[in-house]
Parts: structure tokens; sequence; C-alpha cells
């Protein structure tokens, strides 16, 4: 157990009405929900078991307590996703006694409406089953857990995004942002992208998970696992295709720092096993979350932008 | 791939306050000001670069990229130029939001565009912000787009204001050039309400007087950009406020746990309530008290409070059941917000259909949304001389004036100089849903008279 002296650190929030950073954060988040809530016939939160996830859904039951969150859950599963989030999904979703959808990435190449790409990543394979998703289900606001501070083409986007048919995103095309009036008006066939954690980065997230002793799945903790390196990354060993020939497996300590397809998330080697023990460590890292851990991003300079205006998140 | 850990006995006192979950500190949102190649978002990359606030991994990229384009430093602007266009071009043309944090406060930075097509941009990026960095490049002085921007500041209602003259390598740090802007800059800024700006000769690209100190100024003796943002006092002071909540949503559990619970849910957009405050519903006028203030806090925490204030997101519960909805603004009863039903308010179109005489419109305003119709354009702002100029037939996108308009019923609003968050709207488009207009309440004197409305 890492432990930070509370002592020597001296509290000012006492002295003004100003509020803590944190605290600033977590009511402009609810503030996001409850606008949804009010402005949208069927909002749907995209809940994956990953921190984000986990953080939204938390600030969401916050922002409508004593009741329930008054929306669907929706996760787009690849298929290759790790069995402990799954299980970690399922159990919350249970507690909170919420509705989930899922869409399954593997139904899909099933039944051949899509095909398995020839590196085995399935992350651009999600689009279709989130649209299909959106569209059967009629939903027209779509809460996702992306932050600004992730990404440069993320940086630029706004809090309430309006989406065509295709899902895509045209930055050139962005509705003016203003205040804390946020515009959700959108045609039949169009659906909004609503992400209640754009100002919050990603030491924010750790700081408030601690503060909050929110749970989270195991993984994101320092455990043992057999890996394997493949472009700079630890893999893990498993069905979903790795390691390929050549592909040493080894067991090592490490722990994520995103959840996602097993097949382009890779581990990174620590020794955080605690909240504490994580905040330090993201604050001394040198790399930014997705730069590290995740192979999808790192095809282009623009991989990110590309792949929102196809209606990715 | 291995991370740094830090060992926590090595951690200095400033940087165990960055991580220590309790540890409290405040929040500063900026934005960026200034015509087109002033140097924005050089001097955001650079307050980033300068404060240990950039990523090993991005800056390779900026650096492989700048180096592929033949630069001698990096270009610094490419931390925030996120998007393909902005790139080739070497603009920015949206905001980019950045984060960075010293043991003081936490930033939030607007880098917002100069060029003038994407004024809209720089509205949304400056709309939030309570400080506003104006950049202006040494060689070229005051602009139009300087002056549109100090305009839109000033109309924003932007009380602090700091300059940064930039590029003062290119003019071999002359004092008289920086003394010369900023006398101007200070003249201009007193037009649009603005009363004082902190100015500060910087270069973004080599770094003097960003975070830390130029030897080639020793005629500059005030702070350093970051020293200024330090310390600059901002932050509304909720105790002085009347009280203000608009409604966002109805709670009702209607579970066996909480058969009748009725919650009034909302944040805050000024002052402060406690239980037992006389309220009064707006525009319905009824009056009735807080009977409960409700906020899931931290674990462990009540849920019931004693008080509330700005900007806190709340539940409140009041002493009779009311039919009160989403839409209404719940405010003090002694200090209520003004209901009207025509409106004079200064706009900044941000749609290419200009606004016209007699165009039907939405108006949001705080969470109620009702129809209106444009009655009146009464002035233009000139941008080269920041004086209110004759009524325009038209007000074009990107133009700023004073309109009237009429609304299908009454709301209750404030003066924006007075409440930003009750005194601010937007105009949409009954067609598309699109934003046209941002706008700003002004209460003028015959538009006060409650009544004049029923005439
Ligand atoms: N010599 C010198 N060049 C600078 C300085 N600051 C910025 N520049 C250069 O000026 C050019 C424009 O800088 P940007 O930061 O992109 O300007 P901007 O104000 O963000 O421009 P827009 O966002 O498009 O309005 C770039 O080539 C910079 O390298 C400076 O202090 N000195
Ligand atoms: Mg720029």
């Amino acid at each position: 157990m890492t432990t930070i002296d509370r002592a020597s650190v001296a509290s000012s929030a006492a002295a003004d009405l100003r509020l803590d950073h944190l605290d600033d954060l977590e009511a402009e988040s609810i503030h996001i929900f409850r606008e949804v809530a009010g402005e949208f016939e069927r909002p749907v939160l995209l809940f994956s078991g990953g921190k984000d996830s986990v953080l939204m859904l938390h600030l969401a039951v916050k922002a409508f307590a004593p009741a329930k969150p008054p929306f669907t859950l929706m996760h787009v599963d690849t298929g290759h996703n790790f069995p402990e989030v799954l299980t970690f999904r399922d159990e919350t979703v249970e507690r909170l006694g919420l509705r989930l959808v899922v869409q399954k990435v593997q139904d899909y190449i099933d039944d051949g409406r899509l095909v398995e790409r020839p590196d085995g990543t399935r992350n651009p394979l999600q689009t279709r089953p989130l649209l299909d998703g959106i569209v059967e289900h009629k939903f027209d606001a779509v809460f996702g857990g992306g932050r600004r501070d992730e990404e440069k083409a993320r940086a630029k986007e706004r809090v309430f995004s309006l989406r065509d048919s295709f899902g895509a995103w045209d930055p050139r095309r962005q509705r003016p942002e203003l205040w804390e009036l946020y515009n959700g008006r959108h045609a039949p066939g169009e659906h909004v992208r609503v992400f209640p954690l754009s100002n919050w980065t990603e030491l924010d997230v750790w700081r408030y998970i601690a503060r909050e002793q929110i749970e989270l799945p195991s993984l994101y903790y320092a455990h043992s696992r057999e890996v394997f390196r493949r472009d700079g990354m630890w893999l893990c060993a498993g069905d979903w295709g790795g390691p390929r020939q050549g592909e040493d497996v080894e067991t090592r300590t490490v722990r994520y720092r995103t959840v996602g397809d097993m097949s382009c998330t890779g581990a990174v080697e620590s020794t955080a096993t605690d909240v504490e023990a994580v905040i330090l460590e993201v604050a001394g890292s040198r790399l930014t979350e997705r730069g590290a851990t995740r192979a999808d991003d790192r095809l282009s300079e623009a991989a990110m932008e590309d792949r929102k205006k196809e209606g990715y998140f | 791939m291995a991370t740094e850990t830090i060992d926590p006995d090595a951690l200095s006192e400033s940087d165990r306050m960055l991580v220590d979950p309790e540890a409290s500190r405040d929040l500063l949102r900026l934005a960026t000001a200034g015509s087109v190649d002033d140097g924005k978002s050089t001097l955001v990359g650079r307050l980033l670069f300068d404060t240990k606030s950039v990523l090993a991994d991005q800056l390779d990229a900026v650096e492989r990229v700048s180096r592929e384009r033949g630069l001698q430093h990096p270009d610094l602007a490419l931390l925030t130029d996120g998007l393909r266009a902005e790139r080739e071009q070497g603009i920015t043309i949206d905001v980019a939001y950045r984060y960075f944090s010293t043991p003081t406060r936490s930033y939030i930075l607007a880098d917002t565009p100069g060029h003038v097509q994407y004024t809209r941009n720089m509205v949304t990026g400056a709309s939030t912000a309570e400080l506003a960095l104006i950049l202006v490049d040494a060689r070229h002085g005051v602009l139009e787009q300087t002056r549109r921007h100090l305009a839109v500041t000033g109309l924003l209602g932007i009380r602090h204001v700091a300059v940064a003259v930039n590029k003062m390598d290119l003019v071999d740090f002359s004092e008289s050039v920086f003394t010369g802007i900023v006398a101007e800059l200070q003249r201009l800024a007193g037009h649009v309400g603005i009363d004082a700006v902190t100015a500060v000769p910087v270069s973004a690209l080599l770094g003097d007087n960003v975070v830390t100190r130029s030897a080639h100024t020793p005629w500059y003796d005030g702070p350093t950009m970051l020293e200024h943002l330090e310390t600059v006092e901002v932050g509304a002071s909720p105790q002085d406020e009347a009280f203000r909540m608009p409604v966002q949503y109805v709670i009702r559990p209607q579970s066996a746990e909480h058969p009748d619970y009725r919650g009034y849910a909302g944040r805050i957009t000024s002052g402060v309530v406690e239980v037992g405050t006389r309220i009064q519903v707006q525009p319905e006028g009824f009056t009735t008290t807080v009977v409960g203030i409700d906020r899931v806090g931290r674990p462990g925490e009540p849920v019931e409070r004693e008080r509330a204030h700005a900007p806190q997101s709340v539940v409140l519960r009041l002493a009779d059941d009311l039919d009160i909805s989403r839409g209404d603004l719940i405010s003090e009863a002694a200090r209520p917000a003004t209901e009207v039903k025509d409106l004079e308010a200064t706009v900044a179109v941000l749609s290419s259909r200009p606004l016209r005489h007699r165009d039907m419109v939405y108006v949001r305003v705080g969470t109620a949304t009702v129809k209106g119709l444009v009655t009146d354009l009464v002035d233009t702002l000139d941008m080269t001389t920041l004086e209110r100029g004759p009524a325009p037939s038209e007000l074009p996108l990107n133009g700023i004036g004073t309109i009237r308009l009429r609304l299908g019923r009454p709301v209750a609003v404030d003066d924006y100089a007075a409440a930003r968050r009750t005194g601010s709207f937007l105009l949409i488009s009954p067609d598309d849903g699109a934003t046209l207009a941002a706008g700003m309440v002004q209460l003028t004197g015959d538009l006060v008279d409650a009544d004049s409305w029923l005439i």
C-alpha cells in the first residue's frame, strides 16, 4: 500500500465558496446527464466495464439519485473482450438494476455481415453493430466516455456531437457550443453523441476513483499474466489469435491502462496494485494512455480523426 | 512497455499536491484570442511544454513532423492543432481543449482560431472562459481580428484579460514596441467595457516570459505569463449573488423505498440556497420554501445538505406540491429574475444564414425553449472603431449587434452583465436545428417594466 501523507497537504476548501476542481468537473458531468435526460426521448450509455464507462455510470447514478438513471446501457462486444471485464460489467448492471443491450461483433462475423480482418483486430468492426443497435432501439442520444485529453482529435470535439445516419463526425461542421447551453436538436435518422467526461484528464479520473472508492475490473491493477510482445506492446495470450509463431509467451507483472479488444490493447509492466499506486504511476508516466497501449491509434497521425469520421467514437 | 513509476517518498511537496486525491485546488478556465498567426497555439504548446504537461510520444510526433518540414524549432502549435486540415494549412480551425495542472490550479485551456471565418468557434471557446489570453504579433500590432476578439471578450463579460505581446524575438525585444501596443490595447479595452489588462512581452516560440523569465527583457519587471495565471484572482462570489437554478429534470423514483420523493434537479447558476430559503418558481410565480437539498457527495457523506451554492448540481425539495417542470427557473423570492416577453439583447451571429427582421427562431434560455420573432435590428458593432453603428438590414455571419425579440411566452431572465448563465441564450433554427446566434440579455429601462409585454 502506497501512502500519501495527508496531514502535510493543506486543505483550502472550506475558506471560500469556490469549488475544488474535481467537484467542479463532477457538477459539470451531472449537469450534462440531466440535460440529455430532459431533452431526448431514448438515451443510451455505452458501458464496457472500462474505467471511463464505470466513471460515467457512477456520475449518472449520482445525477438521478434516489431514482435510477433513466436510460439503457449498451455494450458492443468484440468477442475478444477480457472475461473478467465482462463479468464485472454484468455484475454492475445487475447491482444497479439497469437494462443492458449487448451487440456482438461475433454474430455479425458468423452470419457474414462482417468479415474478420487479416490482422485479427476487431476494433474497426464495432461501428456497424453500434449503429445497428442505435437504429434498432431508436436511441437518439448516445453517451460515450471519451475525454479530450486522450487524443488530439478528441481535443477538438464538442460535448454534444451531432452524427448523421452513418454515425459520422464532420469536424468542419460542428455546432457552436456556448456556455452550458447544449443544442441537441437533430433530424430523424441523426443522433447525438454526448461526452460527459470531456474535460476530465486521466489523472482526474484516477484521483476521483480513489476519492469516491469506485470499484474497477481487477486488470487495472498489477497482476501476473501470460503475455507476448507485438508492435512494442505486451499483448495477452489467449483464444483471440495471439501469439503467432515466433512470438514467445512470458509471464509478467502487468496492468492495463485501458481495456478494449484483446487483440490490440496492450498491458504495461507495473507494480501498482492499488489505486494510490496507479495515481503515482499515471503522474510519473511519460506516455499517453492511448499511445502506449492501443495499437489501432498508432497507424497514422490522424488515425482517431479518421475513425471518428467513420462513425467510431 | 515499462512505465516510470515515481517513488512517493521522493515526491516534492508540490508534486504531492498534484497526485493526492484529497488535495484541493481550483479550476481556471481560459481561452486564447487574437488574430490569425499571432501565435496562440504556439503559446498554448509552450505553456504545456514548459509545465511538463506534454507526454513523450506527443512530443516525439511534433519533433518528427517539424523536422520533416525543415523547421529549426519544434512547432509547438502542432500540439493543439489536432485536425488534419489544421496541420496541413498551419492554422487553427476549431477550438482545442487542453489541460494542465500546477499545485495551485488546474487549467482548462481553450485554444481558439484567429481566422475570421471561424469566429464562431472562438466564441464557443471563450463563452465559458473566466480569463481571456489575447495575443498580438509584436510586428503587426493590433489588427481587425484583435479588435473583434477584444469586442467578443468584452461582450461575453470575461472580466480578466491578459495580453501576450508575442514574437518579441522578431522585434529585438524592443520595449517601445511593447509599450506602444499595450497603450493601444488599453484604450480599446476601455471601449468594450474591460477595465484592466495585464500585458506580458513574450516569445511563444522561444519561451521568453511564458513560464521562465527572459534575459532579453531587462526593462520588464512584471510577472511571467504563468505567474500571472497562477495568482490572478478569478471566480465569482456566490454569497453576493441572487440564487438561481433552472430546473433540468424532475426526479420521482416511485420506488418502494422512496414512494413520494419529488425533487427538482438542476445546476445552481448563481448564488446560495439553504434549507428554509423562500423561492419563487418563474415564470409561473408560485412562492414556496426549500425543505431539502440533496447532493450525493463523497462516500460516507450525508446526501442531505443544509446549503449549496453555484456551480453545484443539486436536487431541491420544496414545501408545496407544485406543477414545476423542465424550463422553469427557481429563484430567490426576495430577488427574482425579470419576466419578459420582449427582449433586447446583443447577439453574435454564428451561422452563414444572416439574421433578418421578422425571422422566426427558437430561443433557448436556461432549460427553456420558446418561440421567438426578431422584431428589430437595432444597431451593429463596427469592428474597426468598436463603436455601435446604425441599424443594419441584416446581421451576417460573425456580425455583432443589438436586436429585439418577441417571445412566444414569458421567460425569466437576468441582465447578462449581472448573471451570465441566466442572461444568455441561443437562437436556433426551427428548420434544421442549427445554432444561429448567441445572445446576451440587456435589461434596459423600458423592458424591465414588468407589464410592458401585456400591452
Ligand atoms: N519568431 C517567432 N515565431 C512565432 C512565435 N510564436 C509563434 N510563431 C510562429 O507563428 C506562426 C503562427 O503560429 P500559431 O501558433 O499557429 O498561430 P495562431 O495564433 O495559433 O494561428 P491561428 O490559430 O490560425 O489563428 C508559426 O509559424 C509559429 O511558429 C514567436 O514568439 N516568435
Ligand atoms: Mg492556432
